[in-house]
């Protein structure tokens, strides 16, 4: 059975856009940095599925997703360890705390 | 003769201008002079051996049936711009530029030795040999240039070690005054210069390509000069304000002449320059650098000969400019002023002599004269320099107030300074007589009004070098030698004016046509009695006179200064011409024309870039609130401004 590509695009629009309301609407970093991952995702399956359809013959799409999701992974870890470090000097997540780089 | 030697006459001071410039700081003093007077020795000996080898080893490559051949040693391609416009290095050896390498080196190597005792105590003793160094390469690649833009290279090379040495002592406010004075009026007239090489050389160009004058011979001297009839009819095709195309071209060269040879009115330049060391005036301001305008005329002679009225114009610049110099030298009070004076009155001579020159009249004597006298002019003008440098270093004053009755202190400065007064003034047996006394006939062959005209130059000469000479060593001793005794300077400023002052008795008596004539056929010299006998009369007389007002002190002097205040004055402030100069630059110039350029630069270009930076910095006191350090406010704008991007993509598809 075929499945039509919406299948899989549809999933992949509603990760993205709960990603980005996650991202500007939650305080909590740990939060943002999942709301992150979920936009990461959703762009990486859209790899996936277009390699896919598109280019059934090819791999690089499969590649650069895996790649994507190794440097995701990587990114997550610098992330965390910034954000304890932000806790252990302000005792805090919060987002809105950490406004400092400005003007 | 193989280019080996011309190759290391220009390259051997211009390795020691590096070698002293980058590494004297880490040498001493001795080292560093040491060095340079030998390799000076070194090119004494080279430009000998070429010059002498030129002149008498009589080969058929110099010269055929008694006429002196023009030699290229060497001539390559430096700069090719286009198949056109090609600029060529090289050595040109010809009996001008061969007698040039015998005075440059001459000079220079005395002016080496004497620097040695006399900049013994200045700090930066080795920039100071680092430069002359340079000033030698620049000079002697002027003179050996076989195409007028290597010497306008050259021209430019020498104007810039000028520069440097008269501002030596770059501490002295009056110092780098007087050197930035003397490379901006050199420069401007160079501006003329430049102008009338690109005229001539762009009418030349025009010539067909495979003619004569094609490439790189649209510069060169030797075609230019022996196609002189090509370059006349090349510019045949207009006339400018009445004068040739050529006639202008020639004249503005001679410009650049004029204020490299301190004529009238570019001549302001060079009684400043005193304030160089004196070994340096007498190197680059009495014998070599000065003359280059001289050399210039004397290496473009035939093409001078066929423009129309550039030699009379040459001859009334000289004229104007021997009697002018010679009347403000007889006011002055600082020695070396009134040599500087006299050296242009000198170079005004040999200009003169130039342009009286017709190949009908004696054979173009004057063109041999002016060449001679440039010759016996080097040698003792130096002498007088640095006998005046000598005076200086024992009274530690430029000012003739501060010596006088020197003759008991100094005997050997005293001896040769009058030899070098008696061969200026014109008394045989000393060589000025020799070479004056040629030009005078010349310049009575062309035309009796100026030959009596600059015979009056000439006794004004032999007044205003007296008046100094009785002024300096008879006079009245000075009552400050009790505390502090004047004395003979060491052997390495005596050896210089013994020798030159030997060279100034004997040189007189060189058969200077045998070896310099215009068409560099070999000349008979024999004096003409009709205007030696009383162009010695008139030097004498003039010598007279001076001794009359100056041997002894009295009040005779001062009596005349107070019965003509205003001619002394004038003439003491050098006829004003500072003044007009200052006049004309800051009030009208400067006032003037530049007083507008200068708000157009300060409120529209200024202004345009002002506006642009006030601009900026309010739209960025206004945005930068955006810069909020709130990291989801950015995700907003971004995410809407994607949104944004992603919507003009697709309707511009659509």
């Amino acid at each position: 059975m075929d499945l039509s590509i919406l299948w899989y695009l549809v999933p992949s629009v509603i990760m993205f856009v709960a990603g980005v309301y996650g991202f500007v609407t939650r305080k909590n970093m740990i939060a943002l940095l999942i709301s992150l991952e979920l936009m990461l995702n959703s762009a990486d399956l859209n790899f996936v599925v277009f390699n896919r359809y598109l280019f059934p013959g090819s791999m690089e799409g499969m590649f650069f997703t895996l790649f994507a999701i190794a440097i995701a992974a990587a990114e997550t870890a610098i992330a965390i360890a910034i954000i304890i470090n932000i806790y252990r000097s302000v005792q805090n997540t919060d987002i809105n705390v950490v406004n400092k780089m400005k003007f | 003769m193989g280019i080996t030697l011309p190759v290391l006459i220009l390259a051997l001071p211009f390795a020691m201008f590096l070698i002293l410039g980058i590494g004297g700081v880490k040498m001493s003093r001795k080292l560093a002079g040491v060095l340079g007077i030998c390799a000076n020795g070194a090119l004494l000996a080279m430009s000998y051996t070429v010059a002498f080898t030129y002149f008498f080893s009589g080969e058929t490559a110099y010269i055929i049936d008694g006429v002196r051949q023009q030699l290229q040693l060497f001539d390559v391609t430096w700069m090719a711009f286009t198949e056109r416009l090609v600029v060529n290095i090289g050595f040109l050896l010809d009996p001008i530029s061969a007698m040039m390498l015998i005075v440059i080196t001459t000079i220079s190597f005395m002016v080496h030795l004497y620097s040695w005792g006399y900049m013994e105590h200045e700090p930066g003793f080795q920039r100071y040999y680092a430069f002359l160094s340079l000033f030698t390469f620049s000079m002697l690649g002027l003179v050996v240039a076989t195409n007028i833009f290597q010497m306008y290279i050259f021209w430019e090379l020498v104007g810039v070690s000028s520069y440097l040495l008269i501002g030596f002592f770059y501490k002295l406010p009056s110092a780098v005054s007087a050197s930035k004075k003397a490379f901006i009026v050199t420069r401007f007239a160079d501006l003329f210069m430049l102008i009338g090489i690109l005229v001539l050389s762009y009418y030349v160009s025009q010539t067909p390509a495979d003619g004569p004058l094609g490439g790189a011979s649209a510069f060169n001297f030797i075609m230019l000069n022996n196609n002189s009839a090509n370059v006349l009819e090349s510019t045949l095709c207009g006339t400018f304000m009445g004068g040739s195309i050529l006639s202008w071209a020639m004249v503005f060269i001679f410009v650049g002449g004029m204020g490299k040879s301190a004529m009238l009115p570019l001549h302001i330049w060079l009684p400043d320059a005193m304030e160089g060391p004196t070994p340096v005036s007498a190197l680059i301001h009495a014998a070599t650098m000065v003359v280059a305008g001289v050399y210039l005329v004397a290496r473009f002679f035939p093409l001078y000969l066929i423009a129309d009225g550039s030699l009379l114009f040459i001859t009334v610049v000289g004229a104007i400019t021997a009697f002018y110099a010679a009347v403000v030298a007889c006011c002055q009070i600082d020695i070396k002023r009134i040599l500087a004076f006299s050296t242009i009155s000198q170079i005004a001579f040999m200009m003169v002599s130039l342009g009286v020159t017709r190949p009908e009249l004696h054979e173009g004597m004057g063109y041999m004269a002016s060449m001679f006298h440039l010759f016996t002019h080097a040698m003792f003008k130096a002498l007088l320099f640095l006998g005046a440098g000598a005076l200086i270093h024992a009274v530690h004053s430029n000012n003739y107030t501060a010596m006088g009755g020197m003759r008991k202190y100094m005997p050997v400065t005293h001896w040769t300074f009058l030899i070098g007064c008696l061969a200026i003034a014109g008394i045989p047996p000393f060589s000025g007589f020799f070479s004056k006394d040629e030009m005078l006939t010349a310049m009575y062959a062309n035309s009796p009004l100026w030959g009596a005209w600059m015979t009056m130059v000439a006794a004004l000469t032999a007044f205003y070098m007296f008046r100094m000479y009785f002024r300096v060593f008879w006079w009245e001793e000075n009552p400050h030698y009790k505390d502090h005794t004047p004395h003979d300077a060491p052997w390495q400023m005596s050896v210089p004016l013994i020798f030159l002052a030997a060279v100034s008795c004997v040189a007189g008596f060189i058969p200077f046509g045998e070896f310099v004539t215009w068409d560099r056929a070999p000349y008979h010299i024999h004096l003409d009695m009709s205007v030696a006998i009383p162009s010695i009369c008139v030097a004498v007389v003039a010598i007279a006179f001076a001794a009359w007002l100056y041997a002894k002190k009295n009040e005779k002097p001062s009596k005349m200064k107070v019965a003509m205040p205003v001619l002394w004055e004038a003439a003491h402030r050098r006829f004003y011409w500072d003044e007009i100069y200052m006049f004309v630059t800051h009030k009208i110039i400067f006032n003037g024309i530049c007083r507008g350029i200068a708000w157009f630069d300060r409120h529209i270009i200024d202004g345009t870039m002002d506006g642009l930076a006030a601009v900026t910095q309010f739209a960025s006191a206004k945005i930068k609130g955006m810069q909020s350090g709130n990291v989801q406010t950015y995700v907003i704008w971004y995410f809407f401004g994607a949104l944004l991007l992603a919507a003009i993509t697709w309707i511009c598809l659509l």
